[in-house]
């Protein structure tokens, strides 16, 4: 095979980015085609149907189901309050009367005749979607959303917690490899997306919520320095939705890892802009990777680098790889030989290789399945 | 899809679509026999920046073509049909589980009863169950109702009441799912399938409450009719259509591949029950097979002819590794490694596998350790299904006197591994384990067989194409599962009951392909060699409260089947204990690593961390 397909994450100075902003029913959108929208502008806004609360009046009245209807103090369509009177018997001979309240607010939805169950609508819950990346409207969808283009620069994350945030670049330490420290984190970083080199402690983030940084970002963590963050051990890779205050990328792995130069330089080109951030990972249907989103705007894009002409996704010699599983978990390298043959690994196991030129000069033969391409 | 002559297929390809790796197989006529020939396998491409399954087909079928000389993707990268002499197929079948397979919720009335068969024909077509919403859950009402808000499932599947029975308390059931309105995951076009299989006198019911814009209702016959039997065959064919129909359609390029099969796609755990219950059913035997996979385990058994399939969805070697070490808790999975490991170094390797789920172990003590959390997840796994596969609940039992003292309530697990008969591995974990020993002992670690239990893997997770190929040409199934499917590992002979350690458990003697006499004292594991295709006989004397199948101290004779890994003699009782204390537990673990030799080539690892 004169190829191998192996997936990367994507780190490039320029790329023309597109993202959809789309309510999740319909509602109002608030831009139109040619708008310039800001990352933190709502661009659509809706209601959601309120929460369900089901009332048994059949149980609650002892009365069959058929009867509930003419018990009812209101029909389908009314409003009602906490504690308000819904329905009552008729009760005997006049006495004896049993009248049920609500127990929440909203409005009658539906009553049914064969359960006798009533079901109420809590108030409409108002949804609004931001931008997310400053730039061009391009496209309405009706009562939908819209689409957003920008030039910019682009890097995912291995890895992320929280949701989208946006703010201005604030590098962290001189070198890709040093460690994010909170001694490294000061007041005047309220607002900004932080980026370190090597492993975030957990001190470190903490720190960067205290004074108000909108993110963290590092090549590292430790899994456990994570799981104290958050309070408890993350099963499988789903995140998005945490409300930590704060929102975490990291770049490259769980450990003390070094973000890849790459990256790091960037980064570094893009500080002082503002770039736009989303830690929600999910690794299984619908893959999705974080990402750090820095539009161009009126600057000049960065000059781009040779391997904009390599064909994306395939393995070949000379491509910039990162090994990822250890022995050598985190190291970065290039595509020096693509032996056809499987080889027995120490494992024992039979496996397709690659032999990877290391930056050190040193050359090792690692599995095709663990590497990555970096992909610019 | 076009009628298919039989007689004239000499090569069929077969894929099936997992949720990371899509696997192609060959299979050729030579010499009149069917036979698999070649394999290939790449990353399976629904997610973007592919979002086109058929890239991932195409690119595992071109790796089986180039294996095998065979040009079978066209330039235009469609597959080529029908065969000539070095080009194409004249059949092309797949299954598929990408994209996260089938994702159902289910509702019935009572949750042992009418909701439980409601899992059971959902998982038994092949589905993973998200929820099980129930009268009786504990939950409250609101609170159901914001679980189906939330859940983003590919269908719902809603049973109640037997015929004749409840109609009230389904269409109470009904009344909540009407106004949740759950969000499909395919977009908000996508009308939500949703089957009734209840109570039939509540039909018109169901329909008015379900027949509203956003639903697409089908019913179909009740699926528990009365109390004591289950019907679950319409509501899994019905799961099937819908399957094809709604989630195929909406999956990214599927639309293409269903053009390219000739049969319907099936969800690749459908498939692999189909294949088993069709062996247990034509040798009379009671099976287990196990489909370890990186999101998910799926468990399949066949006692006494009834069938069950549990899908334990956050137990797998990949995405969901975190999971299966946070439920098993690292201790316990590190009790099966026999040399020291860094606990923070590990913790940080087991996340960088759920976030990078397609590497392999490179080094020996990461295979090790990978074995370790696979034991954790397959007995988990084994655990969640022995207690789902029970007798129907809620059913009355006659009794007698005489059944007093010894009074069993319905809902017992029908799972019993004394009279399991055999144990079929399949899963990159277990499948591709470099040693065919460590296979055969994680399975008996996991699953602890007692009696005379015969052991195999799935060569190359091939069940699922034969499930599927059954349906179309049985002959080429049947032939090639019996040829090149299954691989024997041997045969396990374990002995039921606890005692101490040093002190006799069983003596055997062995005639037939071999020859062999011995004693095992409580603690021992023996392996003894008997190839594949050998069989022998064995004769064995438990000692006293120690059982092989006849009852506690009584004498068994059984042939058992030789296999790639051999006989092995298991007399550390069950259930299965090992030492609290670490380095006993370590020393333990060393003496039946050295005793099956599982891995004879690795030097004395440096710890990790260190």
């Amino acid at each position: 095979m004169a190829h191998a397909y192996t997936p990367g994450l994507k780190v490039t100075s320029h790329m023309a980015y597109s993202v959809k902003r789309i309510l999740p029913i319909k509602g109002d959108v608030l831009v139109s085609v040619g708008d310039q929208v800001q990352a933190d502008q709502v661009v659509a806004e809706t209601s959601m149907p309120g929460d369900i609360y089901p009332m048994n009046l059949a149980n609650m009245l002892a009365v069959p189901p058929s009867d509930v209807a003419e018990c009812l103090l209101k029909k389908e369509g009314d409003s009602v309050d906490l504690d308000e009177p819904i329905a009552k018997t008729k009760g005997l001979f006049g006495m004896m009367k049993k009248t049920i309240q609500s127990k929440y607010t909203g409005t009658i939805e539906t009553i049914s005749n064969v359960t006798g169950q009533v079901i109420l609508r809590g108030a409409p819950i108002p949804v609004q979607v931001k931008a997310y990346v400053t730039g061009k409207v391009v496209e309405v969808l009706d009562g939908e959303g819209c689409v957003i283009d920008a030039d910019c620069s682009y890097m995912q994350g291995i890895f992320g917690v929280g949701g989208e945030t946006c703010g201005p670049i604030r590098m962290v330490g001189s070198a890709h490899d040093e460690p994010l420290e909170a001694s490294s984190i000061s007041e005047d970083m309220s607002g900004t997306i932080v980026v370190g080199g090597g492993r975030m402690t957990a001190a470190a983030i903490k720190k960067a919520r205290d004074v108000g940084a909108v993110a963290i970002v590092a090549g590292g963590i430790d899994d456990q320095d994570l799981r104290d963050f958050l309070g408890y051990d993350l099963g499988v890779a789903i995140t998005g939705s945490e409300k930590l205050g704060i929102t975490i990328v990291i770049t490259e792995g769980f450990g003390d890892i070094a973000m890849a130069r790459q990256t790091w330089g960037l980064l570094s080109s893009r500080e002082g802009r503002e770039a736009s951030i989303n830690g929600a990972t999910q690794i299984r249907a619908g893959v999705m990777r974080p990402e750090i989103i820095v539009p161009h705007g009126d600057a000049a894009p960065p000059t781009t680098s040779d391997l904009d002409s390599v064909e994306e996704g395939l393995l070949v010699e000379g491509r910039p790889v990162r090994i990822i599983r250890d022995p050598y978990f985190g190291v970065i390298g290039s595509v020096a030989g693509l032996p056809s043959e499987p080889q027995v690994l120490d494992s024992g196991s039979k496996a397709r290789v690659l032999e990877v030129k290391l930056d050190s000069g040193e050359s090792v033969v690692i599995p095709r399945a663990n590497v990555e391409l970096i992909e610019e | 899809m076009t009628k298919i002559d039989l007689e004239s297929i000499n090569v069929i390809l077969a894929t099936d679509c997992g949720s990371t790796t899509t696997k192609a197989i060959l299979i050729q006529k030579i010499d009149g026999e069917y036979r698999q020939t070649h394999r290939g396998e790449a990353p399976t491409t629904v997610e973007k920046p592919f979002a086109n399954v058929t890239i991932g087909v195409a690119n595992s079928v071109t790796e089986v073509g180039e294996l095998a000389g065979r040009k079978l993707v066209s330039d235009e990268g469609t597959i080529i049909q029908p065969a000539s002499d070095n080009e194409g197929c004249d059949l092309y079948i797949s299954t598929s589980s990408a994209g996260g397979g089938l994702q159902m919720m289910v509702a019935g009335v009572i949750a042992e009863m009418t909701a439980a068969s409601a899992k059971r024909a959902a998982l038994g077509a092949g589905a993973i169950v998200m929820d099980v919403i129930s009268s009786n859950d504990k939950r409250r009402p609101h609170e159901q109702i914001q679980r189906i808000r939330e859940l983003r499932p590919d269908m719902i599947l809603v049973s109640g009441g037997t015929d004749g029975g409840t109609t009230e308390k389904v269409v109470e059931l009904a009344e909540l799912i009407a106004p949740a309105k759950p969000q499909p995951r395919f977009g908000s076009e996508y009308l939500m399938p949703v089957i009734y299989a209840g109570n039939k006198d509540a039909r018109g019911n169901i329909e008015d409450t379900l027949g509203i814009d956003w639903i697409d209702l089908a019913v179909v016959d009740n699926l528990r009719p009365v109390l004591e039997h289950e019907n679950l065959g319409p509501a899994r064919d019905k799961i099937h259509d819908v399957f094809l129909e709604h989630v195929m359609a909406h999956a990214p390029g599927y639309d293409m591949l269903m053009d390219w099969t000739d049969a319907p796609i099936m969800p690749t755990p459908g498939a692999v029950g189909d294949i088993l219950q069709t062996i247990a059913s034509q040798r009379g035997i009671n099976v287990v097979g196990v489909d370890i996979g990186g999101a998910t385990t799926d468990v399949f058994s066949v006692f006494n002819e009834t069938f069950n399939r549990t899908v334990s969805a956050n137990l797998g070697m990949s995405y969901s590794i975190s999971n299966v070490c946070a439920e098993a808790t690292l201790p316990n999975v590190l009790r099966w490694v026999h040399f020291d490991m860094d606990e923070r170094e590990l913790r940080n390797r087991v996340k960088n596998k759920m976030i990078r789920p397609t590497t392999i172990p490179q080094s020996h003590e990461a295979l090790v350790f990978e074995q370790a959390v696979a034991r954790e997840a397959l007995r988990l796994a084994y655990k969640q299904h022995k207690e789902f596969a029970t007798t129907l609940k809620g059913v009355q039992q006659q009794r007698t006197v005489g059944d007093t003292f010894s009074q069993q309530s319905s809902g017992q697990t029908i799972v019993n591994n004394m009279e399991l008969d055999l144990l079929v591995a399949s899963g990159g974990v277990l499948s591709h384990a470099p040693r065919m020993h460590q296979t055969a002992m994680l399975l008996i670690d996991a699953f602890e067989p007692e009696g005379v239990t015969t052991l195999a893997k799935d060569s190359i997770f091939m069940m699922p194409h034969l499930g599927v190929l059954s349906s179309v040409h049985p002959k080429a199934a049947g032939e090639v599962f019996e040829r090149d499917c299954l691989v024997f590992l041997g045969t396990c002979v374990a002995a039921k009951g606890l005692g101490k350690h040093g002190k006799p458990c069983f003596t055997y003697s062995i005639e037939g392909a071999i020859s062999a006499s011995g004693s095992l004292n409580f603690g021992d594991l023996e392996l003894l060699p008997l190839g594949q295709d050998e069989v022998a006989t064995i004769t064995c004397e438990p000692a006293k409260g120690y059982d092989l199948g006849e009852g506690p101290g009584k004498k068994v004779v059984r042939e058992v089947r030789g296999g790639t890994v051999g006989l092995i003699l298991d007399a550390r009782g069950r259930p299965l204990a090992l030492p609290d204390e670490r380095a006993a537990c370590q020393k333990t673990i060393e003496q039946w690593t050295e005793a099956l030799e599982l891995y004879p080539a690795a030097s004395a690892p440096e710890p990790v961390g260190a």
